[in-house]
């Protein structure tokens, strides 16, 4: 059991050690993420009143899309050197080892997201009031992206051009979340009760928590035996 | 009679035997759907009396909700069929599996299709953002997933276990399907047929609904026997019984 926990946190520290090494390119959906939110005031209109009733759903797409774009890079360096072909001969159970690596690509990647929401919701005019929630529904969601994320890349990464086949997995699988967060994050907005929709997004965090990782450990085995 | 049907299990999961035992099956499949969709047919839209509210146009749901049960269930056997595939390593749940998406996809733009016909004059918009619709254009995007990662992947071994995997993911969302009714609650009226105790649906339009249930159901059959069978030729083309097959014709 202890071995199993070390090997965990030995490939976390690696796998941030190296998202560390290669800092330019873990913005790059950061700044996607600000870029689309700031489209709409530009495509749609730049009144508050307007701007104030998009805001969950604009953030919570751009956060969906973001989090689909930086999936990439979870498991295809590994791929491409072996690395991941030697994680699967190893003594410990290979869904551990997929958890460590979405664990280690959801700090680099959602947490950042978490952080910047505040400052989006600023510039949509998302009421201070449904700050709390957005952060909440954030913090519970992009986990849940990242390890269904991880389902799809398993099963993409042996292709050649896994880039739009992903999205076309991984974005139905993704409307759940979207549907409960953004809608927790407009109640608050207008004052409701949004501890139902909470409970709904960490059950389905507790569930993809549970079952993500053996699925995309599978995926994995099978997109390396081809 | 264990024995016989395990027997017969294991003999029709041989893709020879079962390339000869559907060609028998096809026709059997073809007439009885033939047979009971005309019943189920004549029996719905002539014989049933029109609804007091919906009047005549509630008529689609004869072919409506066959579809929509379809696409949940056939959707169920892709991800069965994947199930057993991925575990008993059988050649040919992955032919079932594979041939069913396709089939499938439609059964669900189906409904989609007659949902839409149905809402403009009930409704009065062709589409609306119901829990339930946008749950069955989910479904949709599904089996366009599972689809499209079949085709990618060259190996076709490895294509069907990708996409049972895919599938089985996706299994997640047949509940959500099943319950959204209750859940949010919205436009799409309640279920009528599976109701505990009376159904609120009269027992002559009841009957109707049963009949094209059963004969969407042959009709599936009928046309997942038919790709399955063309889909074996494809994969076994190699082997001597599909060029003797091939040779004699």
């Amino acid at each position: 059991m202890n071995s199993h926990f070390r090997a965990f946190s030995i490939l976390l520290q690696r796998d941030l050690k190296l998202a560390y090494r290669h800092r330019a390119e873990l913005a790059n959906p950061l700044l996607f993420f600000v870029l689309v939110v700031s489209l709409f005031p530009l495509g749609v209109s730049p009144e508050s009143k307007v701007l104030q009733q998009l805001a969950p759903g604009v953030i919570w797409v751009a956060a969906l899309l973001a989090a689909m774009l930086s999936l990439d890079s979870l498991f295809r360096s590994d791929f491409n050197d072996g690395a991941l072909e030697q994680l699967t001969l190893t003594a410990h159970p290979l869904p551990l080892l997929v958890l460590a690596k979405i664990t280690a690509h959801w700090l680099v990647s959602g947490l950042p997201l978490i952080i910047l929401a505040p400052l989006l919701g600023v510039l949509l005019f998302l009421p201070t009031d449904a700050m709390p929630t957005l952060l909440a529904t954030l913090a519970l969601g992009t986990p849940v992206l990242s390890l269904i994320g991880a389902i799809g890349v398993a099963l993409t990464v042996g292709l050649q051009r896994g880039g739009v086949l992903l999205s076309l997995l991984v974005l139905p699988l993704y409307i759940p979340i979207l549907i409960f967060a953004a809608n927790a994050v407009q109640s608050a907005a207008i004052g409701l009760e949004v501890a139902g929709q909470l409970y709904f997004l960490g059950a389905m965090l507790m569930l993809a928590l549970t079952l993500a990782p053996i699925a995309a450990a599978a995926a994995l085995r099978i997109s390396l035996s081809g | 009679m264990w024995q016989a049907m395990w027997d017969f299990l294991h003999r029709v999961s041989s893709p020879k035997y079962f390339y000869s035992w559907a060609g028998k099956a096809i026709p059997w499949f073809g007439w009885s759907f033939l047979l009971i969709v005309i019943v189920g047919l004549y029996l719905g839209l002539v014989v049933a009396p029109a609804d007091y509210q919906q009047g005549e146009s509630y008529r689609i749901i004869y072919v409506h909700v066959p579809a929509a049960w379809l696409s949940m269930f056939v959707y169920m056997v892709m991800a069965t069929a994947g199930v057993i595939g991925l575990i008993w390593k059988i050649k040919l749940s992955d032919v079932i599996a594979s041939s069913s998406a396709p089939i499938g996809a439609s059964f669900t733009f189906i409904a989609l299709v007659t949902g839409a016909l149905w809402g403009k004059p009930m409704w009065g918009a062709w589409w609306v953002w119901d829990a339930r619709l946008t749950s069955e254009l989910i479904l949709l995007f599904l089996y366009f997933g599972v689809m499209a990662l079949n085709a990618a992947i060259m190996d076709k071994r490895n294509a069907a276990r990708a996409s049972a995997v895919l599938a089985l993911v996706g299994v997640v969302n047949i509940p959500i399907i099943h319950y959204s009714v209750e859940w949010w609650n919205t436009l799409h009226q309640g279920a009528t047929i599976t109701k505990i105790g009376a159904p609120s649906i009269h027992i002559s339009m009841l009957i109707p609904l049963l009949l094209m249930a059963i004969a969407f159901k042959l009709f599936y059959g009928f046309v997942l026997l038919l790709k399955a069978r063309a889909e074996i030729l494809e994969r076994e083309r190699n082997t001597s019984w599909v060029q003797e097959l091939v040779s004699k014709s």
